[in-house]
């Protein structure tokens, strides 16, 4: 079974995000970079099938700040290669990431062919399209999405995957291989890979670098973000403070004058 | 009498009959022995030998005068009497063996030298008399966690046996009597040399060397190791722990966390590291396996164990190395991931920006020096509870205001400041540890300061013996609030009146012996500080240390250990404040007199906060 | 014709997604802003009548096939390229839900057209469509706007009551004509939720919990108060995923959305997927730690604090008043 996990990364929202300058986009000086959380998952869901199955897991990942920690800590994980897409600007659209990784996916050796192609199923800053059915039509793979759970069947060449739908219901689709599939979480949540070896993979296994090849759509952007703001915080709510005590009395009130109660 | 060594049984000399029981029993002690000496050979190195002259001091203390032992009185007395009754037995044993094996020599048996049987009856009869208190605790008044086990049993009817015909034989006039308990004492002897390798009184040989080979370094983690589950890939002293035990349970009687019902057992935790040391463990896992992930997480690294081991065994280690094991196999709780991942992200368990560590500054009328860019005389190292938990803050404003007042020249470092690393390395993960001791020594090196004082004394152990020389004394904040108010540059405006009681933290007391401190504070305040029963280095844990403060409680907890403690000062006479120097134990108490409905009748209180009341104008 | 609004109806399961109206609110809105009609998009097999209920839409494009049984991703999207190339529409209103997650993205790469997600809101300005776009999971606003069209909207769910969406006049129907391959994709089977549980959707009160609450342990506080109120526990993503709350108890995307009348939100932040299960309760009170939290701005009353000292101190309170 051969796994190809594509990785990106995206603004941590852990730090205060702010607005650049000229209130186009975010400013990157106080910015730090994380990997997406259904990413992770898709990491992990990647080596749960390589434990399972055999066969061996590679990584993409987008260039970004950051972006080499992860790629040590896939490999330290059990990813057995790693691949840095190079050239990639802030700022690039989620539309111009997938073109960049479909076309070093198909250009560099020994990535393609791929049994399967996981990603995360959507990203905090995934505004003009989704990585996962963007890379989908230009390999010309069949996708799913939301997926949680990964069975393989590598003599038949298809796979049975689990998708979540609304209300706790999920269905069951069965797919031909190679598919592209964007993870919603992974069966386990990401394991936890302790920082000694991190450091062990830093210093034996390298990190491949690829150019991005293909250039990116031409003629400008096909979404153009015009302006960006701050959410307007406490739009509705009105805020109660004081001791315990006193908030949970003022809000028996409410409830009460709202017949709740 | 007649020498029982030269008389002749049924045509054979005595002395063949001593050779051939001398013989059999050296061999199977020896063949025993051998095989443990192998296995702790086998072990990873650890370096024992240092500082000779420290370590003959601590055998003469400890193992001499038995201090440890009367740490619980009645038991501590017999067994002094019943170990000094075995030394000299021991002594008088080699000495008549060698003149009943080699019987040419011109050397008298002990009992004909009139000091020595005089010296050997008196220690006889006070070992009978300590035998006989041993076996009265041992049968009626049973101390929970002590097994009144076959072999303990067969150990004190040995013992009593080498006593009796002893002085049976030095007292009798019959020379058949004599000669009979001659040889049932030499024989029972050599039996019990055989016998002892085999059984738990292995602490018997075991012990004296344990001593010796103790830690120099109290609450010293084990050197970087990818941790250990097979029996080679331990130290040999940790593997030494399993031949010294001898299963009194004191371990276990002072362990919050068995005693709340956690899963774990120090004592059953060094009887498996024995079978370990035995039988190599058998197939399958040690470290998740024959101990379980459950037990082994549920240490809070509290020191009380190792405090009370009379024989110095060291449980802490064997914990930490088999959870470095856990943690390389990525075996590790959900939250306590979690925080391990947040340390590396952004040095703080909180997952937290590491710009908003100072925001607790937010609400002083005045901004902390910056100590990367002006020089200061103390380096304020906050600490990450102190510095984001929004319950712990106010505190940790007052400190501010406290040491202002003082005239502390103080600077902190800002968003520089990472956790200290303390708990990551008590959970196993020594490379975190190192990484975020990298970092803070990085911004240590970038400000001038003279001294370091803490909020947390999990850090202020840390800081002070784990990140090496050269930061200059470390304090912590009890240490220095002592010395402004000694010196009068915190003037008292009114007297603290009331019964307080105070909680010693583990990282502060046991860890690092500072008991006296902060209870000169609440002295001086003109508190009235009553003692809980368990006090200073007998002091019950709440239960947050060692990366416990991220982990859920296992079903089938009976008390959480902070639960007991807060009953316990509140059944403390007149007691209606417990006092705290530790930013964890103010929010593991405050949240265990809410679940207790303690709430009104007992008051948690930061030290801070008493002082900056006493001082306020 | 050339220049209008689409909205695709989503149907899923033999039913028309609560979604499908809000979407047709939101449609008609910029339809009417333009002067364009409004059309909506039912693909399916066997399902025309269906198509009675879409009535705010001018006209219901339905296009019938056996490939569109069940909302496969990739064949929707093909079916809705097919109509577009051959319509020109102006722009297209995509559901950003489980159902129809992908489609939008598909048909934008296919027609090489642009694609905006996330939007929570359409504006018309001098003439064009300016999307108001939720980013990094609600911590920041964008407004966007697509060059080239058709331009692809994937809109949240909960952009507009999805009541104002529906109309009592059956539209009038077209059926149009798509050509489409077997799906490559082939659905199996529905997995039920375990039953037994209580319907969370069928309560007047919820107290949620969310990853802020920190331990399991806080759980059980939050249920107290569940209880006391009598209501039922329930809680967002994270807090399921950690196993501390069955599946049954999720509110949001992949959950259920729910209608109480008091909604008690402790330690939920408020990302997106968590909202738009939730933000329609009659009353939501917010318990969080975090000023800064998104979930302020959908609570009518928020408390800046720590869930573990209000919750308790609440149910208390509701204990002393119910006597």
């Amino acid at each position: 079974m051969k796994i190809l996990v594509l990785l990106k990364m995206v603004p941590d929202v852990v730090e205060e995000l702010e607005v650049a300058p000229d209130g186009k986009g975010l400013d990157l000086e106080f910015l730090r970079m994380i990997l997406s959380e259904p990413d992770d998952h898709a990491l992990e869901e990647a080596l749960i099938l390589k434990e399972r199955y055999g066969g061996s897991v590679t990584v993409a990942a987008l260039d970004a700040p950051d972006v080499d920690d992860v790629l040590y800590t896939a490999l330290a994980k059990g990813a057995d290669r790693v691949v840095k897409v190079a050239d990639i600007e802030p700022g690039t659209t989620t539309r111009m990431a997938a073109a960049a990784l479909s076309g070093v996916l198909r250009e560099s050796t020994g990535l393609l062919p791929a049994d399967l192609i996981l990603t995360g199923s959507q990203a905090i800053d995934d505004l003009d399209g989704l990585i996962a059915p963007l890379l989908a039509h230009s390999l010309e793979l069949p996708y799913v999405g939301i997926v949680t759970q990964v069975r393989a069947d590598e003599a038949a060449k298809t796979a049975t995957v689990i998708k979540e739908y609304p209300g706790g219901v999920r269905g069951e689709f069965e797919t031909p291989l190679p598919v592209v599939l964007g993870i919603q979480s992974a069966e386990k949540p990401p394991r936890y890979v302790p920082v000694a070896k991190v450091r062990a993979a830093m210093k034996s296994q390298p990190i491949e670098t690829a150019g991005a090849l293909t250039a990116a759509d031409a003629g400008g952007p096909l979404a153009e973000l015009v302006a960006m703001n701050k959410p307007m915080v406490t739009g509705a709510a009105e805020m109660i403070e004081g001791s315990p005590e006193d908030i949970a009395g003022r809000l028996c009130g409410i409830f009460a004058e709202r017949g709740v109660l | 009498m007649a020498d029982p060594a030269t008389s002749v049984y049924f045509g054979v000399p005595g002395y063949a009959v001593l050779w051939a029981l001398t013989l059999v029993s050296f061999f199977l002690f020896g063949r025993r022995v051998e095989r443990y000496i192998g296995v702790l050979r086998k072990a990873r190195p650890e370096v024992r030998w240092n500082e000779p002259w420290r370590r003959m001091r601590m055998f003469a203390i400890y193992v001499l005068g038995q201090k440890k032992m009367f740490g619980e009185r009645a038991i501590g007395a017999a067994h002094f009497l019943i170990f000094w009754s075995f030394v000299f037995y021991a002594s008088s044993f080699f000495w008549n063996l060698i003149r009943g094996l080699l019987p040419f020599l011109p050397i008298p048996y002990t009992d004909s030298v009139r000091w020595m049987a005089a010296v050997l009856e008196l220690f006889g009869v006070l070992g009978l008399v300590a035998l006989i208190v041993a076996a009265v605790r041992r049968y009626v008044f049973t101390p929970p966690r002590l097994e009144r086990s076959k072999d303990a049993s067969l150990i004190l009817t040995l013992i009593a046996v080498v006593l009796i015909t002893s002085l049976a034989g030095s007292m009798t006039e019959s020379p058949q009597i004599y000669a009979a308990m001659w040889w049932l004492h030499m024989a029972t002897v050599l039996g019990f040399l055989a016998y002892l390798p085999y059984s738990k009184h292995m602490h018997l040989l075991a012990s004296p060397f344990g001593v010796f080979f103790g830690t120099l370094r109290e609450g010293g983690i084990p050197a970087a190791s990818e941790g250990a589950s097979r029996r080679e890939e331990f130290t040999w002293r940790e593997l030494f722990n399993g031949l010294a035990c001898a299963e009194c349970g004191r371990c276990d009687r002072s362990c919050p966390c068995f005693d709340a019902g956690l899963p774990l057992s120090p004592k059953m935790l060094m009887h498996h590291v024995k079978e370990l040391v035995r039988n190599g463990g058998g197939n399958g896992d040690f470290a998740g396996g024959v101990v379980k992930a459950e037990e082994i997480w549920a240490c809070a690294t509290c020191y009380s164990c190792m405090e009370r081991c009379p024989v110095f065994n060291e449980h802490i280690p064997v914990i930490v190395e088999m959870r470095r094991h856990l943690v390389s196999k990525g075996e590790v709780e959900p939250r306590v991931q979690e925080a391990l991942m947040n340390f590396t992200r952004y040095g703080n368990s909180f997952g937290t920006s590491p710009r908003a560590r100072a925001k607790w500054i937010q609400g002083l009328d005045f901004k902390p020096k910056d100590a990367r860019k002006e020089p200061v005389e103390y380096l304020w190292f906050t600490g990450d509870y102190a510095s984001y938990d929004p319950r712990l803050q106010p505190v940790t404003r007052s400190a501010a205001r406290l040491f202002r007042k003082g005239g502390v020249d103080f600077g902190i470092l800002y968003e520089e400041e990472q956790n200290s690393g303390n708990d990551a390395r008590r959970v196993g993960e020594e490379g975190l540890f190192e990484m975020l001791r990298d970092k803070n020594l990085k911004a240590l090196g970038k400000a001038k300061f003279e001294r370091i004082v803490t909020t947390d004394p999990h850090t202020y152990h840390a800081l002070k013996n784990e990140y090496g020389e050269g930061n200059g004394a470390v304090l912590h904040y009890t240490e220095l609030i002592d010395e402004l108010l000694k010196s009068g540059k915190l003037p008292l405006e009114r007297r603290l009146e009331a019964a307080v009681t105070y909680h010693d933290p583990c990282y502060l007391g046991r860890y690092n012996g500072i008991y006296d401190a902060p209870r000169r504070v609440l002295s001086t305040l003109g508190a009235k500080l009553v003692e809980m029963p368990r006090n200073r280095a007998r002091a019950h844990c709440c239960g947050a240390g060692g990366g416990r403060i991220w982990m859920e409680d296992t079903p089938g907890v009976k008390e959480r250990p902070a639960e007991n403690r807060v009953r316990e000062a509140a059944t403390t006479d007149g007691v209606s404040t417990l006092a705290v120097a530790c930013p964890k134990d103010l929010v593991m108490f405050q949240d265990a007199v809410k679940t207790t409905g303690l709430e009104g009748r007992l008051a948690v209180r930061d030290l801070i906060e008493l002082v900056e009341e006493c001082t306020a104008q | 014709m050339a220049g209008n609004i689409w909205v695709v109806a989503e149907q899923w399961r033999g039913e028309i997604s609560e979604v499908s109206f809000e979407l047709l609110a939101l449609g008609r809105e910029v339809a009417d802003q333009l002067g364009v009609p409004l059309e909506a998009v039912l693909m399916a097999e066997g399902r025309k009548e269906s198509a009675g209920a879409l009535g705010k839409a001018d006209v219901v494009l339905y296009a019938d096939h056996s490939s569109l049984a069940e909302p496969i991703p990739d064949v929707c999207a093909e079916a809705l390229v097919q109509l577009a190339q051959e319509r020109r529409p102006r722009a297209i209103l995509v559901a950003l839900t489980n159902v129809s997650m992908g489609i939008g993205t598909l048909a934008a790469a296919k027609l090489s057209a642009p694609g905006i997600n996330f939007c929570t809101d359409l504006k018309v300005a001098d003439g064009r469509i300016e999307a108001q776009c939720v980013l990094y999971g609600g911590k920041m606003e964008a407004t966007v706007t697509a060059h080239g069209e058709p331009a692809i909207l994937g809109i949240w769910p909960g952009a507009r009551s999805p009541e104002k969406g529906r109309a009592t006049q059956a539209p009038a129907v077209e059926d149009v004509t798509v050509t489409l391959p077997e799906p490559r994709v082939r659905l199996k089977r529905y997995l039920e939720p375990e039953a037994g549980d209580i319907d969370i959707s069928q309560q007047d009160a919820l107290v949620a919990v969310g990853r802020g609450i920190q331990s399991k342990d806080n759980v059980a506080l939050a249920e107290e108060l569940a209880e006391t109120l009598g209501g039922a526990i329930c809680g967002s993503r994270p807090v399921i995923d950690q196993g501390w709350l069955p599946l049954s108890r999720q509110v949001g995307k992949s959950g259920l959305s729910v209608k109480p009348r008091l909604y008690v939100a402790a330690g939920v932040s408020g990302a997106p997927e968590h909202v738009e299960g939730m933000k329609n309760a009659s009353l939501i009170v917010a318990i969080n730690s975090d000023p800064q939290a998104p979930i302020f701005n959908v609570a009518h009353y928020g408390i800046v604090g720590d869930a573990m000292d209000v919750l308790p101190a609440l149910t208390e309170a509701v204990r002393a008043r119910k006597g």
